[in-house]
């Protein structure tokens, strides 16, 4: 009993002291706690003398409360500790509320070498299933019912935080049905004006762990954006004082130069394929939209026109294009066909709007919007064309949509720093990462890797 | 001997130390003190070298780049007119040295997107090259780069602080 005590204790020290060294982007949930579902995630038993440095139920709880669509409860709430399923009482957790349970073991069985299991139970269907395991106590006939799902794997010491991750991927899309995206990075610029290099390009767990710096530079660094594999961004870079836009390996740190055309070279966006580049260059007059075909580097024009046109975003089909034109008076939203040239306005509400960037299932845009000269994220129905202010944070910029289109990451102004913020699609889940020094922008979420 | 050196070496010493001790520009005390004492015997005078045309473009130059920004209305590119006199100085230079290349900075506030401000800030650099170019200054000898809203002079949130950001730049 004192043993697990203290080793409990040596848990969360050990806990502490990593999240002060690593998470520089911490998660201040600011609405949306009230419409979470209740859900319990055990601490894990372990078994051998090494204890690992993460702790498992601590990430998978951390994961599940900022998805916006669960609330873990604390421990002191807990009515029981049981250490395997045979042993929950479930009519005293139903009574807490909780409709899902996860429990698991850790096992030490080599050097480094860790054997994880874990069970998803459902509270509901296991308080309703009593009668039915009573029957065939001895081959526990019943039990497979409230189970969920089961998983044990082996690992090192390195991958609990990953590992912790796919658990909580496997829970969140066994109770949701929709795919998890905890195993995804953000890339995102990092200022810090004082530095001797003040421009960082960054990329980090979705959930601000495991930074690491890409690219330090003395001048800006601009708009990353993912390959659709995973491996690469392409961004903007002044570092010869000019923009260029650049591709950059993230593994190898290989770069190559994409374009470095007289004036701007701005925004690129990667299409669904990874085959092309949409991309908007000032080269021929003024700021337009074109595509590149990477292999090639041959360059087909899509807008042309002399107000601004800029910020293209392709549709998840690779069909169409969204983008930002002045050409109505006002910057507001429009989309082209990239097979036919048909170019429609997208956007009528507000003074202005910008940054479009489609839901992943391309039934939604969520773009800035201004209204009253104040900039929040707003999300466009397409079907209904109704149009639902997201954030009220204030100059609200870069959305960048997660992969299974729960949730949206973007930059606002907090007091005089800007950091990065979280809305879920439908706004009712709202949090702020706050960056302990300096000021965070341009964020992208990659897509599942 | 040594003694008397050593006294010598005080007589001297002494109300150089004083001097610089009674001067109130503490920073250069040493310097005034040696130009005092040399003053009592002896008068120094220096003629002013002739100015090159270098020097003369130099110090052209550094006027102009004390007056080197034009400021813009929110969402707007036009020039106005109380920045007329700024460009007419820099046209007239750039006009009778037409080797001097100058480059125009484009910069936004930080409302609005990122992208958005690069294109906004391209087009108040490109006012300003236009605004050169009428009068007489060749394309050849200017350029444009638009940093947007990743430049800011003055980090804050507020209208002062936006108007300042709202700039095209000459640099040269």
């Amino acid at each position: 009993m004192m043993t697990k005590l203290l080793r409990s204790l040596f848990c969360s020290v050990l806990l502490l002291v990593t999240v002060q060294a690593q998470a520089s982007l911490e998660i201040i949930i600011t609405d949306g706690v009230d419409s979470a579902r209740p859900i319990a995630v055990l601490p894990f038993t372990f078994r051998g003398t090494t204890l690992p440095k993460e702790n498992i139920a601590e990430v998978v709880a951390a994961d599940l409360m900022r998805s916006g669509k669960f609330s873990p409860i604390p421990f002191i709430k807990m009515p029981q500790r049981p250490s395997k399923s045979a042993e929950i009482n479930f009519s005293a957790w139903a009574r807490e509320g909780v409709e899902a349970i996860v429990m698991g073991e850790i096992t030490e069985v080599g050097i480094d070498r860790y054997s994880v299991s874990f069970e998803l139970i459902d509270v509901l269907k296991g308080n309703s299933g009593i009668s039915t395991q009573m029957l065939n106590a001895g081959q526990l006939v019943g039990s497979s019912q409230f189970i969920l799902d089961a998983r044990e794997t082996t690992i090192n010491g390195g991958q609990f935080r990953q590992y912790a991750h796919r658990i909580s991927d496997i829970v969140y899309e066994k109770l949701t049905g929709e795919r998890g995206a905890f195993l995804t990075k953000i890339a995102y610029v990092l200022v810090r004006p004082n530095a001797e290099f003040p421009y960082q390009l960054v990329v980090a767990d979705y959930d601000g762990y495991n930074e690491q710096v890409l690219l330090r530079s003395k001048e800006p660094l601009m708009s990353p954006d993912w390959s659709p594999d995973g491996t690469k961004l392409a961004y903007v870079t002044f570092e010869k004082r000019q923009a260029q836009i650049y591709i950059q390996d993230i593994y190898t740190g290989r770069r190559t130069i994409l374009t470095a055309f007289p004036g701007i070279n701005s925004s690129p966006r990667w299409s669904p394929d990874g085959r092309k580049m949409a991309m908007v260059l000032s080269k021929d007059g003024n700021a337009e939209i074109y595509v590149m075909d990477i292999a090639t580097k041959a360059l087909t024009r899509i807008t042309s026109h002399r107000a601004i046109d800029t910020e293209p975003s392709w549709s998840p089909d690779g069909q169409e294009i969204v983008f930002s034109s002045e050409r109505g008076g006002n910057p507001q939203l429009y989309t082209v066909n990239i097979a036919t040239g048909d170019t429609r306005r997208l956007t009528f509400e507000g003074e202005m709007n910008l940054a479009g960037t489609f839901s992943p299932d391309g039934q939604s845009v969520v773009m800035v919007n201004r209204t009253n000269g104040r900039y929040h994220l707003a999300r466009l129905d397409r079907q209904s064309r109704y149009l639902q202010v997201l954030t009220a944070t204030n100059l609200d910029e870069s959305p960048s949509v997660a992969p299974n289109g729960s949730m949206i990451i973007y930059s606002t102004m907090h007091g005089r720093s800007q950091v990065l913020a979280l809305v879920s699609m439908d706004g009712r889940f709202k949090a702020r990462l706050p960056a302990s020094d300096g000021q965070v922008k341009s964020p992208a979420w990659s897509p599942f890797l | 001997m040594n003694l008397n050196k050593v006294l010598k070496g005080l007589l001297v010493a002494v109300p150089v130390l004083a001097l610089a001790a009674c001067s109130s520009k503490s920073s250069t005390g040493a310097g005034d003190a040696d130009t005092s004492a040399t003053n009592q015997t002896v008068q120094v005078e220096r003629v002013d070298p002739a100015v090159t045309a270098a020097e003369q473009m130099r110090q052209k130059m550094e006027a102009l780049r004390r007056e080197n920004t034009v400021y813009f209305d929110f969402d707007k590119a036009t020039i106005r007119p109380e920045f007329a006199e700024v460009l007419q100085a820099h046209g007239e230079f750039l006009r009778s040295n037409p080797s001097v290349r100058v480059t125009i900075e484009g910069h936004t506030d930080e409302r609005g997107t990122p992208e958005y401000n690069i294109a906004l800030g391209e087009r108040r650099a490109l006012s300003v090259v236009q605004y050169l170019q009428n009068l007489g200054v060749s394309a050849g000898q200017l350029s444009t780069v638009s940093y947007g809203e990743e430049k800011p002079v003055v980090r804050e949130t507020n209208e002062a602080a936006y108007a300042k950001n709202r700039r095209a730049v000459l640099v040269y």
